[in-house]
Protein backbone atom coordinates (compact mmCIF):
# COMPACT_ATOMS: atom_id res chain seq x y z
CA UNK A 1 0.00 0.00 0.00
CA UNK A 2 1.85 2.95 -0.92
CA UNK A 3 0.47 6.52 0.18
CA UNK A 4 1.99 8.30 -2.39
CA UNK A 5 -1.41 8.60 -4.43
CA UNK A 6 -4.29 8.93 -1.60
CA UNK A 7 -3.60 13.17 -1.02
CA UNK A 8 -7.70 12.95 -0.17
CA UNK A 9 -8.57 10.30 2.14
CA UNK A 10 -11.80 8.67 2.27
CA UNK A 11 -13.13 10.91 5.19
CA UNK A 12 -11.94 14.00 3.78
CA UNK A 13 -13.75 13.09 -0.10
CA UNK A 14 -16.64 12.74 1.99
CA UNK A 15 -16.61 15.92 4.61
CA UNK A 16 -16.23 17.40 1.21
CA UNK A 17 -18.98 16.15 -0.50
CA UNK A 18 -21.35 16.71 2.32
CA UNK A 19 -20.40 20.57 2.45
CA UNK A 20 -20.87 21.08 -0.78
CA UNK A 21 -24.07 19.49 -0.94
CA UNK A 22 -25.24 20.67 2.33
CA UNK A 23 -24.39 24.11 1.16
CA UNK A 24 -25.86 23.87 -2.12
CA UNK A 25 -29.09 23.05 -0.32
CA UNK A 26 -29.03 25.78 2.07
CA UNK A 27 -27.87 28.32 -0.56
CA UNK A 28 -30.61 27.25 -2.97
CA UNK A 29 -33.34 27.35 0.07
CA UNK A 30 -31.94 31.00 1.24
CA UNK A 31 -31.42 32.44 -1.81
CA UNK A 32 -35.18 33.85 -2.35
CA UNK A 33 -35.55 34.97 0.79
CA UNK A 34 -32.69 36.65 1.45
CA UNK A 35 -32.78 38.64 -2.71
CA UNK A 36 -36.51 39.28 -1.37
CA UNK A 37 -35.49 41.02 1.88
CA UNK A 38 -33.14 43.10 0.33
CA UNK A 39 -34.94 44.45 -2.35
CA UNK A 40 -35.82 47.72 -0.83
CA UNK A 41 -32.02 48.37 -1.06
CA UNK A 42 -31.53 47.06 -4.39
CA UNK A 43 -34.99 48.95 -6.20
CA UNK A 44 -33.62 51.95 -8.12
CA UNK A 45 -35.49 55.20 -6.91
CA UNK A 46 -37.11 56.51 -10.16
CA UNK A 47 -37.34 59.91 -8.70
CA UNK A 48 -37.01 63.32 -10.59
CA UNK A 49 -40.95 62.99 -10.19
CA UNK A 50 -41.45 67.06 -9.85
CA UNK A 51 -44.72 68.70 -8.27
CA UNK A 52 -46.74 71.46 -8.43
CA UNK A 53 -45.56 74.15 -5.50
CA UNK A 54 -48.15 75.81 -5.58
CA UNK A 55 -46.62 79.23 -6.08
CA UNK A 56 -46.10 81.33 -9.21
CA UNK A 57 -42.63 82.47 -10.37
CA UNK A 58 -43.38 85.78 -10.27
CA UNK A 59 -44.40 85.95 -6.95
CA UNK A 60 -41.32 84.57 -5.84
CA UNK A 61 -39.25 87.42 -3.68
CA UNK A 62 -35.81 88.30 -1.90
CA UNK A 63 -37.42 87.75 1.27
CA UNK A 64 -38.05 83.55 1.55
CA UNK A 65 -41.61 82.51 2.53
CA UNK A 66 -42.53 79.31 3.33
CA UNK A 67 -44.50 76.87 1.15
CA UNK A 68 -46.51 74.04 1.64
CA UNK A 69 -47.71 71.53 -1.04
CA UNK A 70 -48.76 68.06 -1.61
CA UNK A 71 -47.60 65.05 -3.62
CA UNK A 72 -48.97 61.38 -4.23
CA UNK A 73 -46.79 59.22 -2.41
CA UNK A 74 -46.70 55.24 -2.87
CA UNK A 75 -45.20 53.83 -0.36
CA UNK A 76 -45.49 50.24 -0.85
CA UNK A 77 -48.53 49.13 -1.20
CA UNK A 78 -50.05 52.42 0.40
CA UNK A 79 -50.72 55.18 -1.76
CA UNK A 80 -51.40 58.68 0.41
CA UNK A 81 -50.86 62.41 0.22
CA UNK A 82 -48.33 63.61 2.16
CA UNK A 83 -47.35 66.88 2.41
CA UNK A 84 -43.98 68.93 1.94
CA UNK A 85 -42.75 72.19 2.49
CA UNK A 86 -39.93 74.52 1.57
CA UNK A 87 -38.52 78.03 1.93
CA UNK A 88 -37.99 79.43 -1.17
CA UNK A 89 -36.68 82.93 -1.86
CA UNK A 90 -34.86 84.67 -5.00
CA UNK A 91 -30.96 85.20 -4.89
CA UNK A 92 -28.56 87.67 -5.25
CA UNK A 93 -27.97 86.61 -9.14
CA UNK A 94 -31.63 86.30 -9.17
CA UNK A 95 -31.85 82.21 -9.67
CA UNK A 96 -34.71 80.75 -7.54
CA UNK A 97 -33.95 78.91 -4.50
CA UNK A 98 -35.95 76.37 -2.36
CA UNK A 99 -34.16 74.79 0.87
CA UNK A 100 -35.90 71.72 2.40
CA UNK A 101 -36.58 73.15 5.84
CA UNK A 102 -35.29 70.18 7.46
CA UNK A 103 -32.34 70.86 9.69
CA UNK A 104 -28.89 69.44 9.14
CA UNK A 105 -28.17 68.81 12.78
CA UNK A 106 -30.96 65.98 13.96
CA UNK A 107 -33.85 66.79 11.43
CA UNK A 108 -36.05 68.93 13.17
CA UNK A 109 -37.91 71.98 11.02
CA UNK A 110 -36.47 75.68 10.83
CA UNK A 111 -37.53 78.71 9.82
CA UNK A 112 -36.92 81.96 8.36
CA UNK A 113 -36.75 84.61 11.41
CA UNK A 114 -37.70 82.06 13.57
CA UNK A 115 -36.00 83.48 16.38
CA UNK A 116 -36.33 87.64 17.28
CA UNK A 117 -32.57 87.29 18.27
CA UNK A 118 -31.60 86.19 14.72
CA UNK A 119 -33.31 88.48 11.88
CA UNK A 120 -32.13 87.42 8.42
CA UNK A 121 -30.96 84.16 9.29
CA UNK A 122 -32.86 80.23 9.56
CA UNK A 123 -33.59 79.35 13.01
CA UNK A 124 -34.16 75.78 14.65
CA UNK A 125 -35.88 76.06 17.61
CA UNK A 126 -34.24 72.30 18.61
CA UNK A 127 -30.75 73.27 19.39
CA UNK A 128 -30.52 76.62 18.12
CA UNK A 129 -29.12 76.00 14.87
CA UNK A 130 -28.89 78.43 12.47
CA UNK A 131 -28.18 79.27 8.91
CA UNK A 132 -27.54 81.99 6.61
CA UNK A 133 -30.06 83.48 4.17
CA UNK A 134 -28.03 81.64 1.56
CA UNK A 135 -28.50 78.21 3.47
CA UNK A 136 -24.88 77.85 4.81
CA UNK A 137 -24.71 76.87 8.57
CA UNK A 138 -23.48 79.58 10.94
CA UNK A 139 -20.26 78.03 11.66
CA UNK A 140 -20.27 77.43 15.96
CA UNK A 141 -24.14 76.17 15.81
CA UNK A 142 -25.16 72.55 15.65
CA UNK A 143 -25.71 71.85 12.26
CA UNK A 144 -22.69 71.02 10.35
CA UNK A 145 -23.93 70.89 6.49
CA UNK A 146 -25.97 73.95 4.54
CA UNK A 147 -29.07 73.30 3.65
CA UNK A 148 -30.44 70.85 1.43
CA UNK A 149 -32.08 72.18 -2.03
CA UNK A 150 -34.87 71.14 -3.94
CA UNK A 151 -34.66 70.15 -7.67
CA UNK A 152 -36.85 72.40 -9.22
CA UNK A 153 -38.37 73.41 -12.60
CA UNK A 154 -40.64 76.49 -13.93
CA UNK A 155 -43.72 75.05 -15.69
CA UNK A 156 -46.78 77.56 -17.24
CA UNK A 157 -44.90 80.22 -14.61
CA UNK A 158 -45.71 77.88 -11.67
CA UNK A 159 -42.21 76.49 -9.24
CA UNK A 160 -42.04 72.70 -9.82
CA UNK A 161 -39.93 70.86 -6.92
CA UNK A 162 -38.48 67.61 -7.40
CA UNK A 163 -35.92 65.41 -5.37
CA UNK A 164 -34.08 66.74 -2.13
CA UNK A 165 -30.17 67.19 -2.55
CA UNK A 166 -27.63 68.23 -1.03
CA UNK A 167 -26.73 71.72 -1.10
CA UNK A 168 -24.13 72.18 -3.90
CA UNK A 169 -21.88 75.06 -3.19
CA UNK A 170 -20.53 75.64 -0.10
CA UNK B 1 -8.96 29.84 10.56
CA UNK B 2 -12.77 28.09 11.82
CA UNK B 3 -10.54 25.45 13.04
CA UNK B 4 -8.78 28.19 15.07
CA UNK B 5 -11.83 29.97 16.28
CA UNK B 6 -13.47 26.40 16.95
CA UNK B 7 -10.08 25.13 19.01
CA UNK B 8 -10.30 28.70 21.16
CA UNK B 9 -14.16 27.99 22.23
CA UNK B 10 -13.66 24.68 22.66
CA UNK B 11 -10.30 25.07 25.17
CA UNK B 12 -12.81 27.21 27.39
CA UNK B 13 -16.32 25.90 27.52
CA UNK B 14 -15.73 22.18 26.17
CA UNK B 15 -18.31 22.48 23.19
CA UNK B 16 -17.70 18.80 21.67
CA UNK B 17 -19.29 16.76 23.87
CA UNK B 18 -22.55 18.74 22.83
CA UNK B 19 -22.37 18.19 19.30
CA UNK B 20 -21.38 14.99 19.37
CA UNK B 21 -23.97 14.25 21.76
CA UNK B 22 -26.62 15.63 19.09
CA UNK B 23 -24.94 14.31 16.07
CA UNK B 24 -23.28 11.17 16.28
CA UNK B 25 -25.11 8.16 17.08
CA UNK B 26 -25.28 5.28 15.03
CA UNK B 27 -27.80 4.08 12.12
CA UNK B 28 -28.96 0.95 12.70
CA UNK B 29 -28.37 -0.97 9.18
CA UNK B 30 -32.17 -1.69 8.84
CA UNK B 31 -32.69 1.94 8.62
CA UNK B 32 -29.82 3.24 6.44
CA UNK B 33 -30.77 2.77 2.42
CA UNK B 34 -27.12 2.27 1.46
CA UNK B 35 -28.27 -1.31 3.06
CA UNK B 36 -31.55 -1.87 2.21
CA UNK B 37 -33.27 0.69 -0.20
CA UNK B 38 -36.45 0.27 1.34
CA UNK B 39 -35.75 2.11 4.38
CA UNK B 40 -36.15 5.06 2.85
CA UNK B 41 -39.41 4.70 4.47
CA UNK B 42 -37.29 6.14 7.57
CA UNK B 43 -36.51 9.25 5.97
CA UNK B 44 -40.07 10.68 5.68
CA UNK B 45 -39.99 11.77 9.33
CA UNK B 46 -36.95 14.39 8.54
CA UNK B 47 -38.28 15.38 5.54
CA UNK B 48 -40.99 16.55 7.25
CA UNK B 49 -38.92 18.54 10.10
CA UNK B 50 -36.89 19.81 6.41
CA UNK B 51 -40.13 20.96 5.39
CA UNK B 52 -41.24 22.97 8.58
CA UNK B 53 -37.57 24.47 8.44
CA UNK B 54 -38.14 25.54 4.95
CA UNK B 55 -42.07 26.80 6.32
CA UNK B 56 -40.15 28.75 9.40
CA UNK B 57 -37.89 30.17 7.05
CA UNK B 58 -40.18 31.41 4.15
CA UNK B 59 -42.68 32.18 7.01
CA UNK B 60 -40.31 34.83 8.43
CA UNK B 61 -39.13 36.57 5.74
CA UNK B 62 -42.96 37.10 4.49
CA UNK B 63 -44.11 39.18 7.22
CA UNK B 64 -41.30 40.91 6.72
CA UNK B 65 -44.06 42.82 3.80
CA UNK B 66 -47.04 41.44 5.12
CA UNK B 67 -49.65 43.36 7.11
CA UNK B 68 -52.53 41.32 9.50
CA UNK B 69 -54.87 44.05 8.55
CA UNK B 70 -58.27 43.76 6.37
CA UNK B 71 -57.19 47.12 4.68
CA UNK B 72 -54.10 46.06 3.78
CA UNK B 73 -53.48 42.28 3.98
CA UNK B 74 -54.41 41.65 0.45
CA UNK B 75 -52.48 44.90 -1.04
CA UNK B 76 -49.21 44.23 1.45
CA UNK B 77 -49.66 40.32 -0.30
CA UNK B 78 -50.27 41.62 -4.37
CA UNK B 79 -47.33 44.21 -3.72
CA UNK B 80 -44.80 41.07 -2.34
CA UNK B 81 -46.46 38.55 -5.52
CA UNK B 82 -45.95 41.81 -8.23
CA UNK B 83 -43.51 44.07 -6.72
CA UNK B 84 -40.52 42.38 -4.76
CA UNK B 85 -37.61 40.51 -6.25
CA UNK B 86 -38.17 36.93 -5.43
CA UNK B 87 -41.06 36.84 -3.04
CA UNK B 88 -43.25 34.98 -5.20
CA UNK B 89 -40.67 32.52 -5.30
CA UNK B 90 -40.65 32.47 -0.94
CA UNK B 91 -44.60 32.97 -0.55
CA UNK B 92 -44.54 29.97 -3.49
CA UNK B 93 -42.41 28.02 -1.06
CA UNK B 94 -44.47 28.57 1.77
CA UNK B 95 -47.90 28.06 0.18
CA UNK B 96 -46.63 24.66 -1.57
CA UNK B 97 -44.44 23.93 1.41
CA UNK B 98 -47.82 23.75 3.63
CA UNK B 99 -48.92 21.24 1.67
CA UNK B 100 -45.89 19.09 1.27
CA UNK B 101 -45.85 19.55 5.26
CA UNK B 102 -49.28 17.31 5.24
CA UNK B 103 -48.08 15.04 2.68
CA UNK B 104 -44.94 14.29 4.26
CA UNK B 105 -46.72 13.67 7.68
CA UNK B 106 -49.26 11.23 6.72
CA UNK B 107 -46.44 9.46 5.30
CA UNK B 108 -44.46 9.25 8.51
CA UNK B 109 -47.16 8.22 10.10
CA UNK B 110 -48.51 5.36 8.17
CA UNK B 111 -44.74 4.04 8.12
CA UNK B 112 -44.58 3.95 12.15
CA UNK B 113 -48.20 2.72 12.00
CA UNK B 114 -47.49 -0.35 9.10
CA UNK B 115 -44.34 -1.07 10.99
CA UNK B 116 -46.09 -1.18 14.49
CA UNK B 117 -43.18 1.34 15.70
CA UNK B 118 -45.80 2.76 17.58
CA UNK B 119 -45.99 0.57 20.94
CA UNK B 120 -44.55 -0.08 23.77
CA UNK B 121 -42.31 1.93 25.01
CA UNK B 122 -42.90 4.12 21.60
CA UNK B 123 -46.31 5.23 23.01
CA UNK B 124 -46.12 8.12 24.11
CA UNK B 125 -43.97 9.82 21.49
CA UNK B 126 -46.72 8.94 18.83
CA UNK B 127 -49.39 10.61 21.16
CA UNK B 128 -46.76 13.26 20.72
CA UNK B 129 -47.03 12.63 17.06
CA UNK B 130 -50.10 13.63 17.01
CA UNK B 131 -50.83 16.67 18.82
CA UNK B 132 -48.00 18.04 16.62
CA UNK B 133 -50.51 16.38 13.62
CA UNK B 134 -52.98 18.56 15.39
CA UNK B 135 -51.14 21.73 15.19
CA UNK B 136 -50.18 21.50 11.74
CA UNK B 137 -53.86 21.46 11.00
CA UNK B 138 -54.17 24.47 12.89
CA UNK B 139 -51.17 26.40 11.63
CA UNK B 140 -52.82 25.50 7.83
CA UNK B 141 -56.56 26.55 8.84
CA UNK B 142 -54.66 30.03 10.03
CA UNK B 143 -52.51 30.21 7.25
CA UNK B 144 -55.14 30.02 4.74
CA UNK B 145 -56.88 32.98 5.66
CA UNK B 146 -53.99 35.53 5.74
CA UNK B 147 -54.19 36.58 1.99
CA UNK B 148 -57.62 38.27 2.62
CA UNK B 149 -58.90 37.30 -0.69
CA UNK B 150 -62.42 35.76 -1.45
CA UNK B 151 -60.80 32.09 -1.31
CA UNK B 152 -59.93 32.52 1.96
CA UNK B 153 -62.49 34.09 3.23
CA UNK B 154 -64.97 31.93 2.47
CA UNK B 155 -62.89 28.93 3.43
CA UNK B 156 -62.54 30.31 7.19
CA UNK B 157 -66.16 30.81 6.94
CA UNK B 158 -66.83 27.04 6.73
CA UNK B 159 -64.34 26.65 8.77
CA UNK B 160 -65.31 28.41 11.77
CA UNK B 161 -69.11 26.79 10.69
CA UNK B 162 -67.68 23.58 11.64
CA UNK B 163 -66.52 24.36 14.59
CA UNK B 164 -69.62 25.54 15.77
CA UNK B 165 -70.65 22.22 15.41
CA UNK B 166 -68.70 21.03 18.46
CA UNK B 167 -71.61 20.23 20.89
CA UNK B 168 -71.78 22.51 23.50
CA UNK B 169 -69.05 25.05 23.23
CA UNK B 170 -69.27 25.28 19.65
CA UNK B 171 -70.90 28.54 19.46
CA UNK B 172 -68.45 30.11 22.31
CA UNK B 173 -65.50 28.42 19.66
CA UNK B 174 -66.45 29.57 17.16
CA UNK B 175 -66.34 33.06 18.94
CA UNK B 176 -63.28 32.66 20.61
CA UNK B 177 -61.65 31.88 17.04
CA UNK B 178 -63.03 34.45 15.23
CA UNK B 179 -63.02 37.14 17.56
CA UNK B 180 -66.65 38.14 17.08
CA UNK B 181 -69.81 36.17 17.07
CA UNK B 182 -71.23 36.86 13.72
CA UNK B 183 -68.20 39.05 12.32
CA UNK B 184 -65.60 37.22 9.91
CA UNK B 185 -62.83 40.13 9.85
CA UNK B 186 -60.81 42.44 10.88
CA UNK B 187 -60.42 40.74 14.48
CA UNK B 188 -60.71 37.37 12.92
CA UNK B 189 -57.08 38.20 10.85
CA UNK B 190 -55.23 39.51 13.44
CA UNK B 191 -56.30 36.44 15.83
CA UNK B 192 -55.54 34.19 13.18
CA UNK B 193 -52.16 36.07 12.54
CA UNK B 194 -51.43 36.12 16.00
CA UNK B 195 -52.20 31.88 15.99
CA UNK B 196 -50.30 31.13 13.28
CA UNK B 197 -47.01 32.82 13.82
CA UNK B 198 -46.97 32.95 17.80
CA UNK B 199 -48.83 30.28 19.51
CA UNK B 200 -48.67 27.66 17.06
CA UNK B 201 -44.82 27.54 15.98
CA UNK B 202 -44.45 27.74 20.06
CA UNK B 203 -46.58 24.71 20.68
CA UNK B 204 -45.12 23.43 17.45
CA UNK B 205 -41.37 24.03 18.65
CA UNK B 206 -42.22 22.31 22.17
CA UNK B 207 -43.22 19.33 20.55
CA UNK B 208 -40.95 18.73 18.13
CA UNK B 209 -38.24 19.23 20.94
CA UNK B 210 -39.97 16.31 23.02
CA UNK B 211 -40.41 14.12 19.63
CA UNK B 212 -36.86 14.32 19.64
CA UNK B 213 -35.17 13.66 22.64
CA UNK B 214 -37.66 10.68 22.78
CA UNK B 215 -36.61 9.16 19.75
CA UNK B 216 -33.25 9.81 20.95
CA UNK B 217 -33.58 8.47 24.56
CA UNK B 218 -35.31 5.27 23.02
CA UNK B 219 -33.75 5.00 19.58
CA UNK B 220 -35.73 3.76 16.41
CA UNK B 221 -37.40 0.60 16.84
CA UNK B 222 -35.89 -2.82 15.97
CA UNK B 223 -35.96 -4.44 12.17
CA UNK B 224 -39.52 -6.20 11.46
Amino acid sequence: MSDEKRQVSRRQFLNYTLTGVGGFMAAGLLISPVRMAIDPVLKHDEGGDFANAGIAIDDITADPQRIDWTIDQVDGWYESEVTRSAWVYRNDDDEIVAFSPICKHLGCVVSWEGNDDYPDQYYCPCHDGRYYKNGVNVPGTPPLQPLDVYEQEERDGMLFLGKIQPHEEA
Amino acid sequence: MLQKIYDWIDDRIDITPIWRDIADHEVPEHVNPAHHFSAFVYCFGGLTFFVVVIQILSGMFLTMYYVPDIENAWQSVYYLQTEVAHAQIVRGMHHWGASVVIVMLLLHTLRVFFQGAYKKPRELNWMVGVLIFFVMLGLGFTGYLLPWDNKAYFATQVGLEIAEQVPFIGEALKTLLAGDATIVGAQTLTRFFAIHVFFLPGALFALLAVHFILIRRQGISGPL
